[in-house]
């Protein structure tokens, strides 16, 4: 099983982004999702401490048209989200990479990393939709 | 293979207009309809509040009732159109002055509500005897049919389904209509008048959908395309889609048909008393009526009031309101207010618990998330009385 040392992106073809760092993994959604929802107004995001297997719901993400759940990519157990996102979730619509992440996991099984697309995977998925 | 959602779905004379300004198209109400261009919702709501916003509502069902006797004979052909429509109505059709337009409800024998419809008298005496009648999109079928079982052999149904009805709304719609209608703006807050536009007949009404100023124009296609293209390259006007549409009129605390009110709710519980004028009210003579204004004088179980989540969570429709972890009620219209910056919504609560200030839990995904209940509108309305 690669052991991620240096910061490395993944994505689901649920459009979220996945950055694995030793046993810690970064989630927020893709620009592709984020410009399919329009201007987000409010994201429920987990308590930390919260757990979750592989597809459970894990957030919220709510535009002014509709609210979308937001999966959750590996299993793992939240160990912090983005306070920044409570007063301005518009921050996921103008940083979805950067500012505008969800929360950080601290993974279960790293072997699930494996089933993930890396970059050019996920610009080839994108390209066919 | 054909995308199963997009087929038997119609398309309005205006279609290629929407993608060429780079509509996300949706089916709604049987059609092929924008919901947003590429500004995006929130944008597109708040250009409508500034500047001007266009919308494409040649879904809905504009049309025409004539007495089958034929139009024309002045006040008493406008005396006996008003009496058939009265029978389905219980607004005060007859009084209606020459231009003049009113909201009102279509009513079931139980007076529950099966749709809202602005009726129009005309101008001129030669018109008189017919009546303009708009009806929302997704029940106009049903609608149009309940006309001709109840008014065959009196009156005449012309639908007028095929032409071009947009609105232009927003505090600059005046000064880009008044370029292409001059004098249009002199009309008042529910009233129309006729134009010739190439040789065209159009109407123009001073009424709408978002709380703002503006207009809605029903015209064929050959005039009203290129008016509408033309339209479009103001720099003070831009197309806008249903998502801002449904944000603009429920920040304007406008029902719409279907959810915030159906057949199972009356003019009272919806808060739509008003509607029904005191000449209409002494007569006790529509569908209903005796429902109704013993609602209006001993109350009604429940209430339509304006909702404000305290918190930023919106509540969506279908969203079940609490009292101390008793059901009280449910949002039937929900969603952000890009105008005023924070979650609106609308809904029924019991009528105890109807008074501005109360406070009240929506549960939104199991989670009590207090709000409190509100007068509407949530924006001041901008009409020209």
């Amino acid at each position: 099983m690669t052991r991620y040392t240096q910061p490395t992106t993944f994505y689901t073809k649920e459009h979220e982004w996945v950055t694995v760092h030793n046993d810690l993994a970064t989630v927020g959604i893709t620009h592709y999702a984020e410009n399919q929802l329009g201007d987000i107004v409010f994201v429920e995001l987990p308590d930390v401490g919260a757990e979750f297997a592989t597809g459970d719901d894990m957030a919220v993400v709510e535009s002014v048209k509709a609210a979308s759940d937001v999966y959750a990519p590996i299993a793992g157990k939240v160990v912090e989200v983005n306070a920044v996102l409570a007063d301005k979730p518009e921050t996921v619509n103008e940083s979805p990479r950067e500012k505008g992440w969800f929360c950080v996991l601290e993974i279960k099984d790293g072997a699930e990393i494996a089933s993930l697309m890396d970059e050019e995977a996920y610009k080839a998925f994108c390209e066919g939709l | 293979m054909s995308d199963p959602t997009t087929e038997n779905l119609k398309r309005t004379p205006l279609y290629d207009v929407h993608v060429e300004h780079g509509a996300k198209l949706v089916p709604f109400a049987g059609y092929e309809m924008p919901v947003q261009y590429s500004m995006g919702v929130k944008d597109e709501h708040l250009w409508t509040r500034e500047q001007a916003g266009l919308f494409d509502v040649s879904h809905m069902g504009p049309c025409f009732l004539s007495l089958e006797d034929g139009i024309g004979g002045g006040d008493e052909a406008h005396a006996k159109i008003a009496a058939l429509v009265e029978t389905l109505v219980p607004s005060d059709i007859a009084g209606l002055k020459e231009g003049q337009a009113r909201l009102t409800v279509l009513l079931n024998e139980d007076g529950g509500i099966l749709d809202d419809l602005i009726i129009t008298r005309p101008i001129g005496e030669a018109a008189q005897g017919s009546l303009y009648i708009v009806v929302n999109g997704a029940v106009k079928d049903a609608d149009w049919a309940l006309f001709e079982r109840s008014f065959q052999g009196k009156a005449v149904l012309t639908r007028a389904d095929d032409r071009i009805l947009f609105a232009l709304q927003g505090p600059k719609a005046v000064d880009v209509m008044s370029d292409f209608f001059p004098g249009c703006e002199e009309l008042k807050f529910m009233h129309h008048m006729p134009f010739e536009l190439n040789g065209t007949s159009c109407i123009v009404s001073r009424c709408g959908y978002t709380g703002e100023d503006g207009f809605e124009v029903l015209v064929k296609p050959e005039a009203g395309l290129p008016l509408v293209n033309e339209m479009l390259t103001d720099e003070r006007v831009k197309p806008i889609g249903l998502g801002a549409r449904d944000s603009l009129r429920l920040e304007a605390g406008l029902c719409l048909y279907g959810h915030d009110m159906d057949p199972t709710r009356d003019p009272v519980e919806a808060d739509l008393a008003w509607v029904i004028q005191k000449v209409r009210r002494e007569r006790a003579d529509f569908p209903g009526a005796e429902r109704i204004l013993k609602a209006r004088t001993e109350g009604t179980a429940e209430k339509r009031v304006g909702i404000r989540p305290l918190e930023r969570a919106p509540a969506r429709e279908g969203t079940m309101i609490q009292v101390d972890g008793q059901p009280v009620g449910i949002v039937t219209s929900g969603g952000f207010g890009p105008s005023v910056d924070h979650p609106v919504a609308m809904g029924y609560v019991r009528s105890d618990l109807a008074g501005p200030g109360t406070k009240i839990d929506l549960m939104v995904r199991g989670k009590a998330r207090l709000a409190e209940v509100v007068s509407l509108p949530f924006v001041p309305h901008n009409y020209k009385r």
